[in-house]
């Protein structure tokens, strides 16, 4: 009998796909609705810290240079009070074989794959990821199908992303490119189940292993360069693997005491599954539109439980404008001679500000840039932005209103770091976790869960619970 | 009779995948009212004419039925139809500050 092809049939079908195409028993770690056991999850992979290293050796990955951008830590001192302004390093992730950090995430993945027999890997995303993925499967003779999101219903895209279809197909890649929303999911699973390929999510165990790399390395090469670990670490934040998989690095590495921020670009009031929405924004990742529900509920992923969970390891949450980004893109282009593509600046962005406010003793890690190319340039975003009507001005950024105008500093004293309540995430998240278990049914052991998934304590779960 | 295209050209098809009455309700209503599209690129498998439905082959050899909408689909974007001055002004206020020379 032939397999009911629709929206219903393939989605009743999920468990069973994600399943085969993960062989991961996700229902194995799970102790109820609510609670599971994560390090469990994690160490199932069977592939530790060294191993990954290993791994990434063999395609090219990781290893990237740790750079001081001295120019900009002097910029920011020019413009800070005396004795404010840390030192700034960006950690340069565009070394990597397809140009940005998502290689360390594809390439246990893709080996997994690969080890476990199967003839080709399958990626849901419209990022870096693509091409990380049809990179890796390249080098390790899989083959690959991205599915991504593309354009909206005039079938216009957004330069970044359809440079990244470019680069996916570049690669080797089929690209299966959607209109604007969220049933991406169901084209997803169709593919997963006609091809038999296996499931390279980016927020598998093996995805967010993957980036344990990156905090391990930035540790070392912090203490070789700087003599001391990070003061604070910077990552920013979308679905919350990159800041998950940095954090469980640097605490691997021993660094303990760094503090991990995260920064996304503001885009509040643009729908993420808006058709108009979708091209008034410059930003296509590391947005709030993806990191405020994935930081409150990380279960919203592509596979039942996720393993990037942020709020696990999240100390502060910074705000940045996209005008600041395109902004502190162009500087680092000009003033340290390193150009860059804005996505992977908005980390940069806010350790700009922030540096203003810390010591000129401590370090600020940035941990990541990606690559730039026609398309994914501060030129061809602002030239699209500028196309649909968005108004393009030097400003105060704090007046910058998305899909409305992006306002670029008019100094870089303007550009600022916004914290975000992390009460607010944490009671959002405690809020979510309510909507799965009902406040009576819960355990003590539920109760630990919550302190563990929001960084906090019982005391503090129980306050939010019953307040 | 001529084709626009031939017999194992390299060609973009379009699906309609979920039409505007099957979309999910969790999107908005701009999103509600327009289905939800699909194009890939493969081998053509017979002549085709644009707006034909034609069966290609694609790199992972699925087979997939669509419209025909484009032969040899090209990347057309670049660096934006038009420049931005406003990326010069950036480069020489910060270097200007940092040299001193902005007082």
């Amino acid at each position: 009998m032939a397999l009911d092809m629709s929206y219903k049939g393939v989605m009743s079908r999920q468990d069973e796909i994600i399943k085969k195409s993960t062989r991961i028993e996700y229902s194995d770690y799970e102790i109820n609705k609510l609670t599971f056991d994560y390090e469990k999850m994690m160490k199932d992979t069977g592939i530790n810290l060294q191993d990954i290293i290993r791994i990434q050796r063999e395609t090219g990955v990781g290893n990237t240079p740790l750079i001081e951008l001295k120019n900009l830590t002097r910029l920011v001192r020019k413009i800070s009070p005396n004795g404010k302004g840390a030192r700034i390093f960006v950690k340069d992730e565009q070394c990597n074989p397809s140009g940005s950090f998502k290689d360390r995430r594809a390439s246990i993945s893709v080996y997994m794959a690969e080890k476990l027999g199967y003839k080709g890997v399958a990626a849901a995303t419209s990022g870096n990821y693509g091409a990380a993925v049809a990179s890796q499967a390249a080098m390790r003779n899989l083959d690959c199908i991205i599915v991504q999101e593309c354009y909206d219903s005039k079938k216009v895209g957004q330069p970044e992303i359809l440079e990244k279809q470019r680069k996916c197909e570049c690669l080797g890649s089929e690209v299966i490119q959607l209109s604007v929303g969220p049933e991406l999911f169901y084209s997803f699973l169709r593919s997963l189940e006609e091809t038999g390929f296996f499931n390279a999510s980016l927020y598998s165990p093996y995805g967010i292993a993957g980036v344990e790399s990156l905090g391990y390395e930035i540790a070392m090469q912090c203490r070789e360069q700087a003599g001391k670990d990070p003061d604070v670490v910077i990552a920013t934040n979308a679905g919350g693997g990159n800041l998950t998989g940095t954090a469980r690095g640097l605490i691997k590495a021993g660094a303990v005491d760094t503090k991990i921020y995260g920064a996304s670009v503001d885009l509040s009031g643009l729908h993420m599954a808006s058709d108009i929405d979708f091209n008034r924004k410059s930003f296509t990742t590391g947005h709030t539109g993806f990191s405020i529900p994935f930081t409150t509920w990380p279960d919203r992923a592509d596979v039942p439980r996720s393993a990037a969970r942020a709020l696990r390891y999240m100390d502060e949450y910074l705000l940045v404008k996209q005008g600041e980004v395109f902004f502190i893109t162009e500087t680092l282009a000009q003033l340290e001679g390193m150009e860059r593509g804005p996505a992977g600046n908005t980390s940069l962005a806010a350790a700009f500000a922030l540096a203003r406010e810390l010591d000129e003793d401590q370090v600020i890690v940035v941990q990541e840039t990606e690559y730039t190319s026609a398309g994914k340039h501060p030129l061809a975003q602002l030239s699209f932005a500028r196309q649909n009507g968005i108004e393009i001005k030097f400003g105060n950024p704090d007046e910058e209103i998305p899909g409305k105008n992006i306002i670029l500093p008019e100094h870089p004293s303007l550009i600022n770091s916004r914290h975000y309540e992390m009460d607010k995430l944490r009671s959002s998240y405690i809020k979510n976790a309510l909507k799965v278990v009902d406040v009576d049914e819960l355990q003590d052991i539920d109760i630990e869960f919550l302190a563990e998934e929001t960084n906090t304590n019982v005391d503090y779960v129980k306050k939010n619970l019953y307040k | 009779m001529n084709y626009d295209a031939k017999k194992g050209s390299w060609v973009q098809v379009h699906q309609i995948i979920l039409k505007p009455e099957e979309r999910t309700a969790k999107i908005p209503e701009e999103t509600k009212k327009v289905p939800l599209e699909l194009w890939v690129k493969g081998y053509l498998n017979v002549e085709g004419n644009i707006g034909d439905v034609v069966e290609i082959t694609t790199l992972t050899k699925r087979r997939v039925k669509g419209e025909l909408v484009e032969i040899n689909p090209i990347y057309d974007y670049g660096f934006g139809e038009e420049f931005v001055p406003e990326l010069v002004r950036i480069g020489e206020m910060v270097k200007s500050i940092v040299r001193g020379d902005d007082k």
